[in-house]
């Protein structure tokens, strides 16, 4: 059994006093939300086999505390920007399912109208404002975003998601050095998965050189937290919300997590050899989750009785926004051609 | 839009009578676009390396950091995608940048954001999101410039849909065309020449804008149709006036605009004169010219009474040395054999 990457968190054992500071609502509404970003990707690999989403995914199972973590720092307000890997951000942010659902579907009524399919998700009525297929490729974008509301004297907050090997493209590291020098209000949120496709990160960048130390030498102010754990995400990016509205500029997150899947499509691909498969039962036990909610059962916030009211509903959602997303019509011939230019 | 409605109500200013137009500078001319358009709209903002040091952009941002201030005026870290993607992203959050560069070679580390990003996001987003930025560069000729600090790369990225490419040739185009450039919704490319810098030109107090997409002629005559931009066009016109004692006789077409393309004026130019010679000062091959001549051949091919001739840069790099620059760039010769050769047949 070949571990690589050990977690290198204490799963909830000194999470106590986060129960003390937050209600049992903003912590039960935490374990909601990962829950369903889980089924609802569980359902979309579980009919990607029918052909019908002709869209590349990227799934976000196992990362969900990221997501959520991250998100639920953020007001709706708050301009979020990721990469290809859009359903975790998207639907923590609170884009709509049935949008995203249509848009896997390359209905007309999908968020991005059929032009972006899985990997350009957005929705901006929530402040989810895009999402690049190009690695890195929306790092300076959401950087311009911080540009406008520092120069504007709007009060958002711009934060981007990217994955570790994002970090290896300069642009990155173009748009940190602005941030810094500009003091601007903007929180790079690196999900470090410790791969790149199946490149596991030491093939990709030195050993002993930790990303988040980097953007320290940048100027930025950087952390490394728990990315299995939603309640030290939330917090760490709570308080980079708060710097970067105090005027005190852009913070760099590294949060380590893990992905249970493959790259991109369903299933996991482990059995190819680039990762041992123990490596990815290894993590499964660190579930964020379960995990959380085995943390929240033993803190006396919640019972398995609205645990599985949650499911209920949950599954009720999705099954309306896929039969939502089904019928729905396809694009026709005239909209190929509109929103090249705008007025 | 906030842009729109000032820019109407400041309409009468451009009523200047012809013959009592200012000369100015092809360089005081952008500086006072910029100037006009930054008072007008606070959301315009301009960047670039060395805006606002001695040498201002050639003096196109002359005064602009003293006047507007450093959050609108700056100086940037060499970092050319990361700013373009800044910029980018502050186009989709309400503002206009306009982001300066010397040279157009340097916008080839742009090309992810300008290509993969800023081009296609309101595609991409089904029309939600709008990208109002401006990228300006000064394609720079001679004295040395050599094989990365003289190209003309327009031809490049005239394919890549959702840009609009602006090739000013005098004073009055390059202020109107930089006050529609930032007028306009979509990301503008504006390619400048070295060359047209030093000349004056009249051009009217206020704003005005040149449409995009709408080319002139600067001549009108029988023998052929002179088609292109900026200083290759200048320099064909050059040609032509040597050869006003022969007798020959020209359309010159400036087209100001490569993206949109104005077919209109190309066809309606070559179906009365039946000949082209098309000139760009970007390379011959795939580009401007290239695009151009098959517009023409793909839509009247049958009133052509000769081939079509295009003159561009060779498909070599710019040499650095004088004696092989000399032989490189098309030169008043050139385009004078060129023509010569068009209207004999
Ligand atoms: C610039 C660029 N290079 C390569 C790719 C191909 N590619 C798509 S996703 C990916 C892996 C990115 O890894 P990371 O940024 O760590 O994100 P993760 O997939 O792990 O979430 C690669 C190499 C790309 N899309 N863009």
């Amino acid at each position: 059994m070949v571990i690589n990457f050990p977690y290198q968190g204490s799963d909830f054992d000194s999470c106590d006093e986060f129960v003390e500071r937050h209600d049992a609502d903003f912590l039960t509404r935490l374990l909601y939300s990962m829950l369903r970003i889980r089924r609802i990707e569980e359902a979309i690999e579980g009919k990607y086999h029918e052909d019908q989403m002709k869209t590349p995914i990227h799934l976000v199972i196992g990362q969900e505390a990221a997501s959520v973590g991250a998100c639920s720092a953020l007001r709706e307000s708050d301009i979020l920007y990721c990469g290809h890997r859009t359903h975790g951000a998207y639907l923590a942010k609170g884009g709509d399912l049935k949008g995203m659902l249509s848009e896997f579907f390359c209905r007309l009524n999908g968020c991005a109208g059929s032009r972006g399919g899985s990997m350009h998700l957005l929705d901006k009525s929530v402040g989810m404002a895009g999402s690049s297929a190009i690695v890195a490729g929306a790092v300076p974008i959401a950087t311009g975003a911080a540009l406008s509301a520092q120069l504007r004297g709007d009060d958002y907050v711009s934060c981007v998601f990217l994955g570790d090997a994002a970090t290896e493209e300069g642009a990155v590291w173009e748009s940190l050095n602005f941030a810094a020098l500009k003091k601007l209000p903007i929180i790079y949120f690196c999900e470090n998965n410790f791969f790149s496709v199946c490149t596991p990160l030491e093939e990709r960048q030195p050993a002993g050189v930790a990303i988040y130390k980097k953007a320290a030498a940048f100027g930025l102010h950087s952390v490394q937290v728990d990315g299995s754990n939603v309640l030290k995400v939330n917090e760490a990016v709570a308080d980079a919300v708060a710097r970067a509205r105090r005027g005190e500029g852009p913070s760099f997150i590294e949060a380590e997590v893990y992905r249970w899947r493959g790259h991109g499509g369903a299933g996991d691909d482990s059995h190819t050899g680039y990762r041992d498969p123990a490596e990815v039962a290894y993590w499964q036990k660190h579930c964020p989750v379960e995990g959380y909610a085995d943390f929240l059962q033993q803190q006396g916030v919640l019972n398995a009785l609205q645990r599985a009211a949650m499911e209920q509903q949950i599954s009720d959602e999705i099954s309306e926004a896929f039969l939502h997303a089904e019928k729905s019509p396809n694009p026709r011939k005239e909209d190929l051609y509109t929103h090249a230019y705008c007025d | 839009m906030p842009w729109a409605e000032a820019f109407i109500k400041s309409q009468p200013s451009h009523t200047t009578a012809p013959g009592a137009a200012r000369e100015l500078s092809y360089t005081e001319a952008l500086n006072e676009a910029l100037t006009l358009a930054m008072a007008l709209d606070p959301h315009v903002f301009l960047l670039g390396q060395g805006v606002d040091d001695p040498s201002s952009m050639f003096g196109v941002t002359k005064g602009l950091a003293e006047q507007f201030g450093s959050p609108r005026v700056f100086d940037t870290p060499l970092s050319e995608e990361g700013l373009t993607g800044i910029c980018t992203g502050a186009a989709m959050h309400g503002l206009r940048p306009v982001y300066c560069h010397n040279r157009p070679d340097f916008l080839l580390l742009a090309f992810n954001q300008i290509v993969n990003h800023a081009s296609k996001i309101h595609y991409m987003d089904n029309g939600l999101s709008r990208v109002p930025m401006v990228i300006w560069s000064a394609i720079g000729r001679g004295w040395g410039s050599g094989a990365q600090h003289s190209q003309a790369i327009q031809g490049l990225l005239m394919s890549v849909p959702g840009l609009k490419i602006v090739m000013p040739s005098t004073p009055y185009d390059a202020k109107g065309l930089m006050l529609a450039a930032i007028a306009d919704n979509n990301p503008v490319l504006i390619f400048e020449h070295r060359w047209l810098m030093k000349q004056q030109g009249a051009v009217p107090e206020g704003i005005y804008k040149v449409p995009i997409g709408k080319g002139v002629y600067r001549e009108r005559g029988t023998d052929l149709s002179i088609i292109g931009t900026s200083h290759a066009l200048a320099l064909a016109q050059q040609a032509l006036a040597s050869l006003k004692e022969q007798g020959i006789s020209a359309d010159a077409v400036d087209l100001r605009t490569l993206k949109p393309l104005d077919h209109e004026i190309i066809l309606e130019s070559v179906k009365k004169t039946g000949r082209a010679l098309i000139v760009d000062t970007g390379w011959a091959m795939g580009g401007a010219c290239a695009e151009i001549g098959c517009v023409i051949a793909e839509n009247c091919p049958q009133i052509l009474k000769a081939p079509i001739k295009r003159i561009g840069l060779p498909d070599l790099p710019t040499p650095a040395g004088h004696t092989l620059e000399q032989l490189y760039y098309p030169s008043e010769e050139t385009m004078v054999a060129a023509i010569l050769e068009l209207v004999d047949k």
